[in-house]
């Protein structure tokens, strides 16, 4: 018996490997998520552009100007000198933002006053702003208290920031151990629907029913290939991500590892669903591309699962790359503990009983 | 040899095509199904503002200083604040994601505050992993604070340590809401798919099935291939993108501050380069599923992450800046936000525009160079 599902599985590896346009499904992937997304998928400000429009011209605005514009955020600076030139830069998209300064401003400040100055954003891209905003304000503040401590006083209270985990709050590190989940979703699901599809695009589906292979066993036979080249394309990830990107690896490999074998099988389910519903391997290719897009908007991967209208939350429970981005980014960045990845983990074995047995039913349906 | 388009025929095939998309339940599922889908899911599932962030707070000091800063925290609309007196703890909810980071007020924190000459530092610590909610965690928290330290030196009669205070404003978003450029945006995603995904299929399938062959026997001119192929594609394509409008501004709940004919006008345009492009990709690769495959690559994916519909395109490394500027989504991306939620904004739609308009011609000029060929 184990003989059979041995050579099932070494004749679906050797259809997917040899079979050029296949390989292509399997390596785009993988070269994007790597040359591409950790660069191109970033929330972070830097880089952008400050515009100025200084009414007051005295020192203290000055000295302010000069401390905005060497802020990373910043890379270009705008001066501006009328009320019209807000508008153009602002509607233009030329600058993120635009600070102006009132023309008292400085002899305020001189006469022991307070002063206010104006922050002008793009609302069209209101979270750049809203970051690029938080950098003025610490910079801001870091004046105020220095200005203090020159008058020989002290501030009355100080934050103390720490980030942890990440701190200094790149994106990369973010990303990363978001792609490794994707690219196991997406290549456990191409692997195993597009398999069922072809065999039953070439007639070779019933041939296989009609062996003394049972549905159970061609069920392993498609999940272990699937399972064997999706995880192969995670440890290349894994690997750039801790080697390229130099993000360490705090947590438990092995730990990792057999979490996403219970991942990988929930989603085989999913991909076998898939293929059933599919006559051809083009529908199965649509299938699995409608079902990925969803998953992974709704996985935490783009904008946080806590952000989402509750009963979203809820429906997104049989989500199970959100669960699995969770156990990443955990074991990943975090070294989290056994009870908190179990409490992750439970619902991907849910999943995964739940989608297998429903099909396995569809699989003994074309039986009879 | 016959006129270069007649509009018999050109009706004929029209009328074919259209019959053919609307017979074929898939093209039926990406046209209509699809794109509503999206929209709802980038709509209530795609959301950058941590707008209740939840955070720990531990007080080791419950003298009733710390307790007018806890009640500042508590009084925040931006997070939801869970107290606890042990530090580890909070550690592990953080570590769990149950909290995005904790305040400790530590026990000497009311001697020191009451000394002038000295300094009362507040620990904060964020769980970084999540930089976006990070930074937001971390604005929050010094605006609380901030609002504090000039409510206390207010009732204690001082002069406020930071006299100089900024005020913001979000021009055309005031509450700055992501949702508000999200959704719009996400419209460009919905265009690429049907455009570019739809008709990339429409070529290749008929070179598949041989009906390509038969159709170049006929007295078809190329013209009147293209357009058919272009004209009913179009159509659909219009009508999805005023239903995503549609839908986006009476159920999503999104200001339209511009106008339907300019968003008509810039639509068509991107409309016709993503149209353009499926179709170039179907003459292309002859085979439905690499032209599948191609559609996903060349448009879809760029659409999504190139098109600074989410992620910044200022931040991104400038090899890729550069990349970006050859992608038409990210011009209809800037269009379509504009005229959402600033108007009608000439000198940003006209530039946008004349890109797309390349675009287009130069994508569908070469599926005509390369349809050409093969009449031959």
């Amino acid at each position: 018996m184990l003989s059979r599902i041995v050579t099932l599985i070494i004749k679906e590896l050797q259809m997917l490997l040899m079979d050029r346009s296949s390989r292509m499904v399997l390596i785009m992937p993988v070269v994007l998520q790597l040359g591409l997304f950790p660069f191109a998928a970033t929330l972070e400000v830097t880089n952008n552009t400050l515009a100025v429009f200084n009414e007051d011209n005295g020192n203290q605005s000055l000295e302010l100007i000069k401390r905005f514009s060497k802020a990373q955020a910043f890379s270009e600076f705008i001066p501006l000198y009328s009320e019209l030139d807000i508008h153009q830069v602002l509607d233009n998209q030329k600058a993120l933002i635009v600070i102006r300064f009132p023309a008292d401003f400085s002899r305020n400040i001189a006469a022991g006053h307070s002063a206010t100055i104006q922050a002008l954003l793009d609302g069209r891209r209101s979270n750049s702003g809203q970051i690029a905003l938080g950098y003025v304000q610490q910079i801001l503040l870091n004046y105020n208290n220095e200005r203090l401590i020159d008058q020989r006083r002290s501030p009355p209270s100080l934050l103390m920031t720490r980030n942890w985990f990440n701190p200094n709050l790149t994106y990369v590190r973010h990303i990363v151990p978001g792609l490794v989940a994707i690219i196991t979703t997406i290549s456990t699901l191409i692997i195993t629907a597009l398999s069922v599809a072809r065999e039953r695009e070439q007639g070779t589906f019933d041939q296989l029913l009609v062996s003394p292979l049972t549905p159970g066993m061609i069920m392993i036979g498609k999940a272990i290939p699937a399972m064997l080249v999706a995880m192969t394309q995670a440890t290349i990830i894994l690997l750039a991500g801790i080697f390229i990107y130099q993000i360490p690896f705090v947590g438990s490999f092995m730990l990792l590892y057999l979490c996403m074998i219970f991942y990988v099988l929930a989603l085989v389910g999913f991909g076998l669903l898939i293929a059933s519903i599919c006559a051809t391997q083009q529908q199965a290719f649509l299938g699995v591309f409608s079902f990925v897009m969803p998953t992974v908007l709704l996985s935490g991967f783009v904008s946080p699962v806590e952000n989402m209208p509750l009963w979203l939350q809820y429906v997104d429970w049989i989500n199970p790359l959100r669960h699995f981005i969770v156990i990443v980014k955990g074991i990943f960045l975090k070294d989290i503990d056994i009870p908190i990845i179990l409490h992750n983990l439970w619902p991907l074995w849910v999943i995964a009983i739940g989608t297998l047995s429903a099909a396995n039913w569809k699989f003994r349906q074309h039986l009879g | 040899m016959n006129n270069a388009l007649s509009f018999r025929r050109l009706r004929a095939l029209c009328r074919k095509e259209t019959l053919q998309i609307l017979r074929d339940p898939s093209s039926n599922i990406i046209a209509f199904i699809l794109p509503v889908l999206l929209l709802f899911i980038f709509g209530y599932g795609i959301n950058l503002d941590s707008s209740a962030v939840h955070i720990g707070l531990v007080l080791e000091d419950t003298s009733p200083e710390a307790r007018r800063f806890a009640n500042n925290l508590y009084g925040s609309p931006y997070l939801q604040v869970t107290t606890g007196l042990n530090q580890k703890a909070m550690e592990q909810a953080m570590a769990a994601g149950q909290i995005r980071g904790f305040v400790v007020v530590p026990q000497d924190f009311s001697e020191k505050i009451k000394r002038p000459m000295e300094t009362a530092p507040l620990q904060v610590i964020i769980d970084g992993s999540e930089p976006n909610t990070a930074s937001f965690v971390q604005n929050n928290m010094r605006g609380v604070w901030n609002g504090w330290l000039l409510q206390r030196a207010t009732e204690h009669g001082e002069k406020p340590a930071t006299d100089i205070t900024i005020e913001s404003r979000f021009w055309f978003n005031p509450s700055a809401e992501s949702r508000n450029y999200l959704i719009p945006g996400s419209i460009t995603i919905i265009m690429t798919v049907i455009g570019t995904l739809l008709t990339s299929l429409v070529v290749a399938r008929e070179w598949e099935r041989g009906t390509m062959e038969a159709l170049l026997a006929s007295p078809v001119t190329r013209t009147e291939l293209l357009l058919s192929k272009l004209i009913p594609y179009y159509i659909l394509g219009i009508v999805s993108l005023f239903l995503c409008v549609g839908v986006s501004v009476v159920i999503l709940k999104v200001p339209f501050r511009g106008s339907s004919l300019v968003l008509w006008g810039i639509g068509s345009l991107f409309l016709s380069s993503s149209l353009g492009m499926g179709l170039l990709i179907s003459t292309l690769m002859r085979n439905q599923f690499n032209a599948a495959q191609a559609a996903l690559n060349a448009a879809f994916l760029p659409a999504l992450m190139l098109s600074g519909f989410v992620y910044e395109i200022r931040s991104m490394p400038e090899v890729i800046q550069a990349v970006t500027y050859l992608i038409p989504a990210r011009y209809f991306v800037t269009a379509i936000q504009t005229i959402f939620q600033a108007g009608t904004v000439w000198p940003l739609l006209l530039s946008s525009g004349l890109f797309l308009l390349l675009s287009s011609v130069f994508f569908i000029g070469l599926t005509a160079l390369k349809t050409r060929r093969r009449l031959e």
